[in-house]
């Protein structure tokens, strides 16, 4: 078990262009199960495979269990890696894959099975050892990868996009399997993703990032609710936050939070009264999706979206005006030309 | 609208082989005007020749060899290729050379080099001091470096092709497979003979299939630089074949030579459609 901390880390690709990673100072803390989230390009494959030895920093450390670990090959940094490909050897079985890292470090050979066998039940794949990789199906081979990173017991676990090559049904599955398993062993995970539902769910916490640059670590719940700038607000949540411009500040707030104003709540002072002009509506079965623009006061114009759960039926023709609101709580308030969050401004 | 297409193939395959066929078992001499059915009295006489077993002997050692040169060269030059540096275009135009200037030219300019008198390489040899100034090697006059000089010119040939089949294999490995390697902890070797290689396992099948074809059935580089001498040394069968056949004008005897080339041919082509067969499945 070991942290995991980077200071300053950069990659420069080629000299003069932008950074794939600017200045990453990151911290995982004993055991944790720490995601990576970005659109791509957003460097986090990147910074991953210079964790892992793969790629040379341009300048910056990279530490593990407090050890200063940029000249060491990913061997010896004692980490394992869980390639998006899952990057099995085609040739070899099942079983040859699990045991070919302990085979590299001459592990002696009733030991090397000892391991292989305990890494081979513990994620349920005992029956396919003489298969090929060829053979076996997407979550198989998922495991079966796990199970080549598990048996040399490393002391962090490295994830590049494991799920995104299975379908959506087993990726589910495959979710919560990997959740489970990181808690029975305990290990700290670094799990790379674009998929904000898998950062979410998995995370104990996230880093959101962008164009290279970590734009805000914290709790799941801290990145849906608290988010830093309109990037993470943008990116994370689907649909994407609303967002607003006013003279002072842009103004934010969540679809789910842009609810049609009910009878006596409208009145309260702690609710904004907004007109809502309906465009138009999805409907995605357990909720509707509603599309239109603001109307009157300083929001005129502005785009918004409310998320609806599916019982509620706005019963109005496309075109019409509707009263909305938001709690004023809800509201989030981010400064117009750096787009990072600032103290909010009153509202009429 | 396959017709043509037949024609074609029979005419320029079908008909010469059966003829092959023809000539090995009857008395034709070139010019001769009757044929006459002999039955397999030309193998017998082919079989009981010391210069067709030493040819046999010699087209075995002459394809091994090259072949065995051509496997590790070209999987190393495949390697060197494989990663981008700077000139690498230069350098992947200047290995294909070999391959694409006709055979003959480049042979013609190796019978230079080795020649007796005027070799390039013996005028180097004999101002570094390392062999004698008067009796400097004989790269074509002794029998056994002659042997291994047409094994080195026709390796020089060939290589460039079972580089450019292997770089394929070697460029289709996907960059996951070493980088899962280093995390694995496996060391240079360790990856290379228990990863890659055998990965490429089917590739180099292929390279090696088509090696021994094109060497097995090739006498130009031969031909050009000893004529199968000093004393039939290093003949082999299809050089023995037109010797006999075309230069020594017995046909019958020379279709008998090249008829024994067949089964070995069939075999390696079956081996070779299997694999690229299998290739195809995996």
């Amino acid at each position: 078990m070991a942290i995991v901390q980077t200071r300053a880390l950069t990659k420069v690709f080629r000299q003069g262009s932008v950074g794939a990673v600017v200045d990453v100072d990151l911290e995982s803390r004993e055991g944790e199960f720490l995601v990576l989230l970005g659109p791509s390009g957003s460097g986090k494959t990147t910074l991953l495979r210079m964790i892992a030895g793969l790629e040379e920093p341009t300048s910056g450390q990279v530490l593990i269990g407090g050890e200063v670990v940029n000249d060491l090959t990913p061997r010896e940094r004692r980490i394992a890696m869980v390639f998006q490909s899952y990057a099995l050897y085609p040739h070899l079985t099942v079983l040859g894959n699990i045991v070919f890292p302990l085979k590299a470090q001459r592990v002696a050979r009733p030991e090397r099975e000892k391991k292989a066998q305990w890494a081979a039940d513990l994620l349920g794949i005992g029956h396919l050892l003489s298969r090929r990789p060829r053979e076996l199906s997407g979550g198989e081979r998922q495991r079966v990868a796990l199970a080549r990173a598990i048996v040399r017991e490393p002391t962090v676990f490295l994830l590049d996009e494991p799920l995104s090559n299975l379908d959506a049904k087993l990726r589910a599955s495959a979710r919560e399997e990997l959740e489970q398993f990181q808690r029975r062993i305990g290990t700290t995970m670094i799990y790379v993703t674009h998929d904000q539902i898998e950062a979410m769910a998995m995370g104990d916490r996230v880093v959101v990032m962008h164009q290279g640059r970590v734009r805000q670590i914290g709790t799941p719940a801290d990145v849906y609710d608290d988010p830093a700038d309109t990037f993470v607000a943008t990116f994370l949540g689907s649909p994407p936050m609303n967002l607003v411009e006013t003279p002072e500040a842009t103004v934010g707030f969540r679809p789910e939070h842009f609810l049609p104003a009910g009878g006596s709540a409208s009145a309260s002072p702690s609710t904004l009264s907004l007109s809502f002009r309906l465009d138009h509506e999805e409907y995605l079965g357990s909720e509707r999706i509603l599309y239109g623009r603001l109307e009157g006061g300083q929001f005129h114009g502005a785009k918004a979206v409310s998320r609806l759960p599916a019982t509620f039926h706005p019963g109005a023709a496309h075109g019409t005006v509707l009263p909305f609101q938001v709690e004023r709580r809800k509201l989030k308030f981010f400064d117009r030309e750096t787009g990072t969050r600032r103290e909010p401004v009153p509202m009429s | 609208m396959l017709l043509p297409a037949i024609l074609y193939v029979l005419a320029l395959v079908g008909v010469p082989f059966l003829l092959a066929f023809v000539y090995a078992v009857g008395d034709v001499k070139v010019a001769s005007t009757g044929y006459h059915f002999v039955g397999l009295a030309n193998f017998e006489s082919v079989l009981r020749s010391p210069a067709f077993r030493r040819a046999l002997s010699n087209s075995i050692i002459f394809t091994v060899c090259s072949q065995a040169l051509v496997l590790v060269g070209g999987n190393v030059l495949a390697l060197v290729l494989k990663d981008a540096f700077r000139g690498r275009r230069l350098i992947r135009f200047l290995v294909l050379l070999p391959w694409v200037a006709p055979v003959s030219i480049g042979s013609i300019g190796w019978k230079w080099i080795l020649d007796s008198l005027y070799s390039v390489i013996n005028w180097v040899l004999i101002r570094l001091h390392l062999v004698p100034e008067f009796s400097p090697p004989m790269w074509l006059g002794q029998p056994t470096l002659a042997m291994i000089s047409v094994i080195l010119v026709h390796t020089w040939h060939v290589l460039p092709f079972a580089t450019v089949i292997l770089l394929a294999g070697w460029t289709a490995i996907p960059r996951d497979i070493p980088e899962a390697c280093a995390v694995d902890g496996a060391g240079y070797f360790r990856t290379l003979f228990q990863i890659t290689i055998p990965m490429l396992l089917p590739i180099i099948n292929v390279a090696l299939l088509f090696g021994i074809v094109f060497t097995f059935t090739d006498m130009t580089v031969i031909y050009i630089l000893t004529r199968g001498g000093p004393y039939d040394t290093t003949q082999v069968l299809p050089s023995l074949a037109f010797f006999t056949g075309i230069l020594g004008s017995d046909l019958a005897e020379g279709a008998a030579i090249s008829i024994f080339l067949l089964p070995i041919l069939v075999l390696v082509a079956w081996r070779m459609l299997r694999t690229a067969h299998r290739a195809e499945v995996g």
